[in-house]
């Protein structure tokens, strides 16, 4: 059919496209935008962009910004085990952290309300510390990573409801 | 006037004095039909300057509070006699009241009061307060229906505090237990809104002279008495790390005790105050350790890679109860401080914690979770029978009276968390609801 050789044409260029995009520049973002930029320019005139002069602590204070909009892991009651969709979230701390050995970052353990404070205390640094081996595992050093647990006492829903509970199960990620 | 009415009545004339000075209230949610019927008569008053506070209605109070006690209220007194001679014995029996209380407050001088009071036993009086008795071969008046009489000389200021004495000496006299009406508790105020969020706060049992000893913008927890009444222990995060503090609830004094990395949490006082059980993960995973307070040697006593946390003494100081999930989920374990020899205690239930021994070592004290609801339980050391006393919410951080009368612990009221009261057999229940924000963490001072 036709409309499908279309769809399948595009499928396979788009990629291409956005490889050779990649590859034609240098590794920041700013330039595969100045690239697709310059792609657009009509003919008559000819608009050049100076590059951005981006510092290493500026790239590091934006990736460090990125990693803070997704900095928390959640567990399931009475377990401190990574489940499977926050790999992702680690992974990128873990390069950050691998490429910055300078950085530190403190892991503070939570937990719901049931059960009493004390043991909540003990689940949440076993949270904190089931991240802390995660990130080891990835090769980061341990002399970047602490841990604090709060337990039950610094919730983030009071509302003693099952969300309530699930959102309060975390452990977080403190630059 | 129907039952009800008439209880809201008594308590809501019994109660005022209370709601307008504290910002814990006592509100009875489960009362014991046998409470025993007992008459608390106003003080007679001779002076000018009327003290602020209302004796009788603070022992009447009191006593209802414990559950063992109905104070009559004051519309079905029969009688309003001035003196003992004046008692008609008949007419409170009627009434089904075994003793009553009655006394005079003189003023003697610029804010100094003569108190004295009686305890009379109606039974012993109907049969005869004036009947003669050979003693040493004299014929004598008996005095065996009074069954205590004191006097004292106090201020303005300490009418509160003699109160509490006199239901403590009414409860022991009528019940042979001693009373824990001049006891305090601790307990930690959370209000998310305010600049200081967690405050550390010790108020009278019946949570009036509230008095913050401790704000932070950090987590406070697990405040614990020392043996004499005078100093806290607890837990602070002040530091953005847990530490162990010592602090005199007078001088306001305080030293950190233990500050090592990782959780540094649960401390509670030894018998004998030399010494705090608490939880340390410095070396991996929460043990048990004691710490001397005044050497600052430190015994680790558990040793599993389990969680092992929440320490209670004994009361002769040779054991300790703590939970650990050492079996797959928390359950109570002793451990032998001299043998080392370690136990399990509950099998009960999918999870018991926070455990800790009566006064009388008999029973231990646990929050107990069963069918995903955590309800305060008891369980006796012989038989191992296990009792659930609550019925409320997620209940917590369980703290018993120094006469093991009654258990102070943490549970959610709506949407709050407060403070709530069960008698040992489970019949009596109260709730202590804060006016503004969270309560929770409440420890029970000892005989002050």
């Amino acid at each position: 059919m036709n409309l499908n050789k279309v769809l399948k044409a595009i499928l396979v260029a788009v990629p291409v496209m956005t490889l050779a995009a990649c590859s034609s520049t240098s590794s920041t973002s700013a330039d595969d935008a100045n690239a697709s930029r310059a792609q657009q320019v009509t003919e008559t005139v000819q608009v050049e962009t100076a590059e951005p002069v981006i510092s290493p602590a500026e790239q590091m204070r934006q990736k460090l910004e990125a990693l803070r909009q997704e900095n928390t892991i959640y567990f399931d009651f009475d377990r401190s085990t990574i489940r499977p969709e926050f790999v992702e979230v680690l992974e990128a701390h873990g390069t950050f952290l691998r490429a910055n050995p300078s950085v530190r970052v403190t892991i503070e353990g939570h937990s719901d309300e049931r059960g009493t404070p004390e043991y909540n205390i003990a689940l949440g640094e076993r949270r904190a510390q089931a991240v802390v081996s995660y990130l080891q595992n990835l090769g980061v050093s341990g002399g970047q990573l602490s841990t604090v647990s709060y337990g039950e006492e610094k919730p983030v829903d009071r509302s003693r409801t099952e969300t309530g509970f699930a959102k309060n199960r975390r452990a977080v990620l403190v630059y | 006037m129907t039952n009800f009415l008439k209880k809201t009545l008594i308590l809501t004339l019994l109660l005022f004095p209370v709601l307008a000075r504290a910002s814990l209230e006592i509100v009875i949610t489960e009362g014991i039909d046998s409470a025993r019927p007992v008459a608390i008569l106003p003080f007679s008053f001779n002076g000018t300057t009327r003290p602020t506070e209302n004796l009788a209605e603070i022992v009447a109070a009191d006593l209802m509070r414990s559950g063992k006690f109905s104070p009559l209220a004051r519309i079905k007194m029969p009688q309003q006699p001035a003196r003992a001679s004046e008692i008609n014995y008949a007419a409170w029996a009627r009434e089904g009241v075994e003793a009553i209380v009655m006394g005079q407050i003189n003023e003697i001088g610029i804010d100094r009061y003569s108190v004295s009071f009686e305890l009379i036993d109606v039974l012993k009086g109907n049969s005869g307060p004036n009947s003669q008795m050979l003693n040493a071969g004299k014929l004598v008046t008996s005095n065996e229906h009074v069954l205590d009489s004191r006097e004292t000389t106090i201020n303005g200021s300490q009418f509160r505090q003699y109160a509490h004495r006199i239901s403590d000496i009414v409860y022991e006299k009528l019940t042979g237990e001693r009373g824990a009406f001049l006891t305090k508790i601790a307990y930690v105020l959370v209000r998310p809104a305010n600049e200081f969020p967690y405050q550390l706060v010790v108020a009278d049992y019946d949570g009036v002279n509230e008095q913050i000893l401790l704000r932070s913008k950090e987590p406070l927890m697990s405040p614990s008495w020392s043996p004499d009444g005078t100093k806290l222990a607890y837990v602070t995060f002040e530091r953005r790390q847990a530490q162990v503090f010592v602090q005199d609830i007078y001088s306001g004094r305080r030293t950190v005790v233990s500050t090592f990395p990782g959780i540094n949490g649960a401390p509670v006082w030894s018998p004998d105050g030399e010494s705090l059980a608490l939880v340390l993960s410095k070396d991996g995973n929460p043990e048990i350790y004691t710490l001397n307070i005044a050497s600052k040697a430190l015994n680790r006593i558990t040793n599993h890679r389990a969680i092992d946390t929440e320490p209670s003494w004994s009361p002769d100081g040779k054991e300790l109860v703590f939970s650990s999930d050492r079996g797959g989920n928390p359950q109570l374990y002793s451990v032998n401080l001299v043998t080392g020899t370690t136990r399990r205690l509950t099998f009960e239930g999918e999870m018991n914690l926070a455990g800790a021994y009566t006064p009388d070592g008999s029973t231990i004290v646990m929050v107990n979770r069963t069918q995903g609801q955590y309800h305060i339980a008891k369980m006796d050391r012989q038989s191992r029978f296990l009792q659930v006393l609550t019925k409320t919410n997620l209940d917590e951080s369980p703290s018993i009276a120094p006469n093991g009368s009654m258990i102070i612990y943490s549970t959610m009221h709506g949407s709050s968390q407060v403070l709530a009261l069960v008698s040992m057999d489970g019949r009596f229940k109260a709730r202590l609801p804060a006016i503004d924000g969270q309560v929770k963490s409440p420890a029970w001072s000892p005989f002050l």
